[in-house]
């Protein structure tokens, strides 16, 4: 046999498993059941227009606030770990280290509940203003290394250059280097993105306003409520709607800074 | 010769003194007491075999190593002093590097402008005019757009000397400016240096291009395990060599 031929019957057979699991899948489901229990047209009819209007919305203003809230304070402890100064390495590390061994979960619930107590100071936002709070530190922590990583990708002679020609330290890491360092991050920041956005359905565990629900814990209330699994569907369509344009987007800027290497 | 340097009152004084410069990274003593000077408007060149320091001293002359003992000069200026603002001296030494180190994020106008706006405060305007000047005067006004990777080597080079004279230094340091290039791109790139020296510009080439140190440069130093072991005109320390050292040396080379 010809290495060629063997080649294509290898991918025939492949394609021919294919088809065998999804005519097996097909078969052995219950349509009927499918239908009635996760694609009920009524209770789409009942989910809009609040799925999108509520709580699509509010998954994508908590991954924003998270999201740049994580960057900033990210930001922070990345130069505090690369500072000179030890103490702020040590507050960077300890913090880091934290952070990211502990579940998102746990952390949200503490602060929803330890930080109103601990600081008789209620946050912007009731209890999800405080679990949101515990995101930001979860994210910031995780967007902290990436961006470490980064600044310590940028060649040195980028800061050598800066610096001969006379720029002062800041305006050489704001002008220079930086820029530099989140070129180089943008796809694992991403990363940092996408996982926001599904972490904030670990918001309920702060005890949420109706009317601050966000997509998972919707579709949840409502899933109970009908007795049915199309809400579920429909917030799983949506987180879907969300994330991929954002990825598709990024992708498209990653190509644009190309040119600029 | 367009332009020499009118400085006559400062003529005096050296462009750099250096005064027993010692350098060590840990345990490892690079520059072991190192006397040297460069005068203004002169142009010198800075040979020697691979680890013996070359680097590191010119480096240390604007401050990018930090020396460990002695004092460096510039201008009249003590810059190993706490006191003195580096930031400020920096600007006033044009640097050009081996990799070229040109900022690939920007494009080359603004590679030109950046650190005339911040740390010459000059405006939008004035920083372009001189970047374009300083362009024009590389051959490379027709690139001003374009971004680094879009360059040769040899246009990189040639964009990081007129990022380097945009700042209107008094001087220029360069490190092997060409050792990075392909062999047809050298001529170009050399040609601009020694045009800027022809200006009066005061320059010190740390360099493996003979023929360059001979045909431009106004002394020749050669350095050797972290010491000056000796200069002199280019034509005598090429072509007649005292120290055996020396002799050795360029045996291999040319
Ligand atoms: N940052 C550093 N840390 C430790 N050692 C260093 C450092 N920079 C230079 N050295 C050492 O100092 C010595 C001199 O280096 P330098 O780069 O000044 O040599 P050079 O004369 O420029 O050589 P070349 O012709 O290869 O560029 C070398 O042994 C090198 O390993
Ligand atoms: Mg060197």
């Amino acid at each position: 046999m010809k290495p060629t031929t063997r080649q294509r019957l290898f991918r025939g057979v492949l394609y021919l498993i294919f088809v065998i699991a999804l005519v097996a899948v097909v078969m052995v489901a219950d349509w009927d059941a499918i239908q009635t229990n996760f694609l009920d047209l009524d209770v789409v009819t009942e989910a809009f227009p609040a799925i999108i209007l509520t709580a699509a919305k509010n998954t994508i203003v908590y991954t924003l606030i998270a999201f740049v809230g994580g960057l900033i304070l990210g930001l922070i402890l990345a130069l505090m770990k690369l500072s000179p100064v030890a103490p702020y390495r040590w507050v960077s590390t300890i913090y880091i280290e934290t952070f990211r061994g502990l579940p998102a979960i746990l952390v949200i619930f503490g602060f929803a509940f330890a930080v109103p107590i601990a600081f008789s100071w209620n946050p912007p936002g009731g209890s999800t203003g405080a679990g949101l709070l515990g995101l930001i530190m979860v994210s910031a922590a995780y967007i902290a290394e990436t961006i470490r990583a980064g600044i310590q990708a940028v060649p040195k002679g980028q800061v050598e250059a800066a610096r001969s020609l006379g720029m002062r330290p800041s305006w050489t890491l704001f002008s220079v280097v930086l820029p530099q360092a989140f070129r180089i991050i943008t796809p694992p920041l991403t990363n940092e993105l996408v996982i926001i956005i599904k972490d904030t359905s670990l918001l309920f565990v702060a005890g949420m306003a109706l009317l601050d629900r966000d997509l998972t814990t919707f579709a949840r209330d409502l899933s109970s409520q009908t007795a049915n699994s199309t809400p579920l569907i429909l917030a799983a369509l949506m987180y879907l709607i969300i994330t991929l344009p954002l990825t598709q987007l990024v992708a498209k800027l990653e190509r644009h800074n190309q040119r600029g290497r | 010769m367009t332009e020499p340097r009118a400085n006559t009152a400062m003529s005096s004084i050296p462009a750099i003194q250096v005064n027993q410069l010692h350098k060590s990274f840990g345990d490892n003593e690079v520059l072991t007491g190192i006397d040297f000077h460069v005068d203004q408007g002169e142009v010198v060149c800075v040979i020697g075999p691979s680890g013996s320091g070359k680097s590191t001293l010119l480096r240390c002359v604007n401050r990018l190593e930090e020396p460990t003992k002695g004092t460096i000069v510039v201008e009249g200026v003590d810059i190993t002093d706490k006191e003195t603002d580096l930031d400020r001296v920096r600007t006033r030494i044009g640097m050009v590097f081996q990799q070229f180190n040109l900022f690939p994020h920007l494009n080359v106008l603004d590679n030109l402008t950046l650190a005339q706006r911040r740390a010459k405060k000059r405006s939008k305007k004035e920083a372009r005019e001189v970047a374009m000047k300083n362009l024009t005067k590389v051959g490379l006004e027709h690139k001003a757009d374009a971004f680094p990777a879009q360059l040769s080597g040899g246009q990189q080079q040639r964009v990081a000397i007129a990022r380097a004279l945009s700042m209107d230094p008094d001087m220029m340091l360069f490190d092997e400016p060409t050792s990075a290039l392909d062999p047809e791109l050298v001529g170009d790139v050399l040609e601009v240096m020694k045009q800027l020296a022809l200006e009066g510009m005061t320059m010190m080439v740390v360099t493996h291009e003979m023929g360059f140190a001979r045909e431009v440069g106004d002394r020749v130093v050669f350095m050797d395990g972290g010491v000056v072991v000796e200069q002199g005109k280019p034509e005598d320390v090429l072509g007649n060599p005292q120290h055996e050292r020396t002799i050795s040396f360029l045996s291999k080379v040319l």
